[in-house]
């Protein structure tokens, strides 16, 4: 018996997948049943939604490079300190000493990606109207998912403290210290440079290290958490929204 | 020549090789696949492109990259500006959805993607356009004017098939293709492809591009110029137009509401699931122009044409530190008062109370509240009668007037645009007192 098939009739292999190989009809449907991951996927599904031409694969894509993005994320964690000290430190290290290093360049090529194919995502579901009925509260999720790409990209982008980033910050920052009423330079302005929404955001008046410290929580933690649950929803709503959209 | 032009050009000149080699594979099996569909006079034509580009690769491997005479790129440099090129390249995307059956057309795609292969391959050997394209955070960008225009071409390709087919009474392809497929192995094979795909595009373009690190930060050195994260240059560009409070935080909050509140006003039953532009005209022409030009456009404009000073460079412009424009702009109330009356302005008194300098203020700057209040309530109202009767009778009235509501806002945008470049208009109203100038 060729050992393939060997390990197949293994305990081992029985206990993990209950049934055998999917090369027939019957367990074609068992394997995505059965199965936690693939079980985010219907059984069946007509034949339009596979044309690349329709979908542009752009959804899927753009999941595929979050996950790229939460395992060499976690990664550059171990290597990384947010503190003025030690920051910018971190990054010459993982540039010079770590032989054949690219997770720093797989970590910020892959986000610059997700942005672009977030948005033309976007772009096909707008094109293929599939954001109409029953699939408009798919569409608010996406919208706010897009933002959310948006802020982890821009959260990230002060992590290595070089000038780049921290002057990209300044600029982003000091637009939302001009914001009417809650900002303490916009007009109608009700607070000061000490309570207004720039505040909120920096944990200080400049961009320094409380600002760090609060770009790194967000940025490793809570955003990317808040990410996950939306994404689980959206998928969640595909499924439960009729499936791919679809001429009627 | 001058020694670091020459420096650039021998660098380049393997890349360069490559880059033409490539192009013209492209046309060859282009040629090859029409020479097989029985076009044989298309298969000539990019066999042409094949060879045209085939010796331009040889001349880059021979250390001679082709590249644009400078009286070209003198000429494109002179006609750039912001100006310009937003005008233009509306007046592009006007010529190509109108004339979008023959565009769509694949050879006519392909003509064009040669073309700007061709353009991009001469620029290359420029050294300012070079460092330009090859900043590695600029890298994804160029890549994504591609992608773009890629994606947005095939899908007016499926949209002018899908309404051909409706006005023969038939319906949309997508509709062809309903037969149910399993999901194993059909969609699962697909999805396997695409993460190897992607993975292997991401791992080579990370061994290939180091992500930039720069000096450490310090905040009494400021950098000129200080830019925004690329996807948000768009904004930062468009600050030339308009105050930071209504671009840095009103226009961003009324994009994030505009795109939610969009499938609930959108009461066009038609549309759904499948491409089309006829069954959702005016839809199609508002996304796309706010897409492509209000935010694509300023980014590419921020991202590659923004130098010190955020002053314009052309493509192939020295980026000279000195640089510097200098606009004398005048509000609303003033061309109001002094040129039109030939009198000084009325004057706040800075000692007054709050409500009566907010009142002479107001009296100060009547003429662009008067302009306002027209735009933003006469103007619906108008419309609700006349170009959008119908559309206000589907909708209802609280559609209606977000709807309006969210497209005169937009529109604010390229009009104070449209404004600055002919009249120097800097703002319609001009409230300094309070913070507020719009
Ligand atoms: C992080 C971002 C996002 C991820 C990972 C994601 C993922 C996906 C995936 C995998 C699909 C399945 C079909 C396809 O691949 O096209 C999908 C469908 C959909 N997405 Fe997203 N998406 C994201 C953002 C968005 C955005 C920004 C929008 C819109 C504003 C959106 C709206 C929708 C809608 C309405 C569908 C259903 C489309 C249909 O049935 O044809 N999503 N999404």
């Amino acid at each position: 018996m060729p050992l393939w098939d060997r390990i197949r009739r293994s305990q081992v292999w029985k206990s993990i997948f209950r049934h055998p190989p999917p090369v027939d009809r019957p367990n074609r449907v068992k394997v995505v049943l059965t199965n936690l991951i693939l079980h985010l996927h219907p059984v069946a599904m007509p034949k339009h939604g596979l044309r690349l031409r329709f979908t542009w694969c752009m959804g899927g894509i753009t999941f595929f490079l979050f996950l790229v993005e939460v395992v060499t994320g976690v990664l550059l964690m171990f290597y990384y300190r947010p503190t003025i000290q030690w920051a910018y430190h971190d990054m010459l290290a993982l540039r010079d000493v770590v032989s054949y290093g690219i997770l720093r360049e797989v970590h910020r090529w892959g986000a610059h990606a997700m942005v672009i194919t977030a948005m033309l995502h976007m772009l096909r579901v707008f094109l293929t109207g599939s954001y109409k009925p029953p699939r408009e509260f798919n569409w608010v999720i996406g919208v706010l998912l897009l933002a959310l790409t948006l802020l982890l990209s821009f959260t990230g982008y002060l992590l290595p403290w070089d000038q780049l980033s921290m002057w990209a910050v300044t600029v982003g920052s000091n637009m939302v210290g001009a914001a009417p009423l809650v900002g303490h330079e916009g007009p109608a302005s009700w607070v000061t440079d000490q309570s207004d929404l720039r505040y909120v955001l920096l944990g200080a008046r400049s961009v320094g290290e409380e600002a760090l410290l609060r770009f790194y929580v967000l940025h490793c933690v809570a955003l990317p958490l808040l990410a996950a649950f939306l994404m689980a929803l959206h998928f969640w709503r595909i499924r439960k929204d009729g499936g791919i959209s679809g001429p009627l | 020549m001058t020694p670091d032009i020459a420096e650039h050009l021998t660098r380049v000149a393997p890349l360069l090789a490559a880059f033409h080699a490539a192009c013209s594979a492209m046309n060859v099996a282009a040629g090859g696949y029409a020479w097989r569909g029985r076009r044989r006079g298309e298969a000539l034509a990019w066999l042409g492109a094949a060879i045209v580009f085939l010796g331009l690769a040889v001349g880059a491997w021979a250390g001679r990259p082709p590249q644009l005479p400078a009286m070209a790129k003198a000429g494109i440099d002179a006609v750039l500006g912001p100006a310009t090129l937003f005008l233009g390249s509306l007046a592009l995307l006007t010529v190509l959805y109108l004339g979008r059956r023959f565009f769509t057309a694949p050879p006519v795609g392909l003509a064009a993607l040669n073309a700007s292969l061709l353009l991009f391959g001469l620029s290359l050997a420029d050294p300012v356009f070079a460092s330009l394209v090859a900043k590695p955070d600029h890298v994804p960008i160029v890549g994504m004017i591609y992608l773009l225009g890629f994606v947005t071409w095939i899908a007016a390709y499926q949209a002018v098939e899908n309404d051909r087919r409706t006005a023969a009474g038939r319906g949309p392809v997508e509709k062809t293709y309903a037969e149910k497929v399993l999901v194993w192995p059909d969609l699962v094979y697909i999805e396997l492809i695409a993460m190897v795909l992607v993975s292997a595009l991401l791992i080579a373009w990370s061994l290939l591009l180091a992500a930039p690190l720069e000096q450490p930060a310090h905040p009494s050195v400021t950098p000129n110029p200080s830019k925004a994260p690329w996807y948000f240059l768009g904004l930062q560009e468009l600050l030339l137009y308009a105050d930071a409070w209504y671009v840095g935080f009103v226009v961003p909050c009324l994009i994030l509401f505009g795109l939610i509140a969009l499938p609930y006003l959108d009461v066009n039953p038609k549309g759904n699931g499948y491409y089309t532009i006829d069954a959702q005209r005016r839809k199609y022409l508002v996304f796309m122009f706010g897409f492509l030009m209000l935010w694509v456009l300023p980014i590419l404009v921020g991202t590659f044409l923004r130098g010190p000073n955020w002053s314009f460079f052309g493509l192939y412009e020295p980026r000279d530190p000195q640089k510097m424009a200098m606009h004398v702009n005048v509000t609303l109330s003033e061309y109001f008062w002094e040129w039109g009356l030939g009198r000084p302005r009325p004057e706040v008194d800075p000692h007054a109370g709050a409500w009566l300098r907010m009142g002479q203020a107001m009296w100060r700057e009547m003429p662009g509240l008067a302009v306002l209040a027209a735009y933003f309530v006469a103007l619906p109202l108008l419309l609700r009668r006349t170009l959008f009767k119908t559309a206000r009778l589907a909708m209802g009235r609280c559609r209606y007037w977000i709807a309006m509501g969210l497209l005169l806002l937009m529109l604010t945008l390229p009009l104070k645009m449209l404004l600055r470049w002919t009249l120097h208009l800097s703002y319609i109203v001009s409230m300094p007192e309070f913070l507020l100038n719009f």
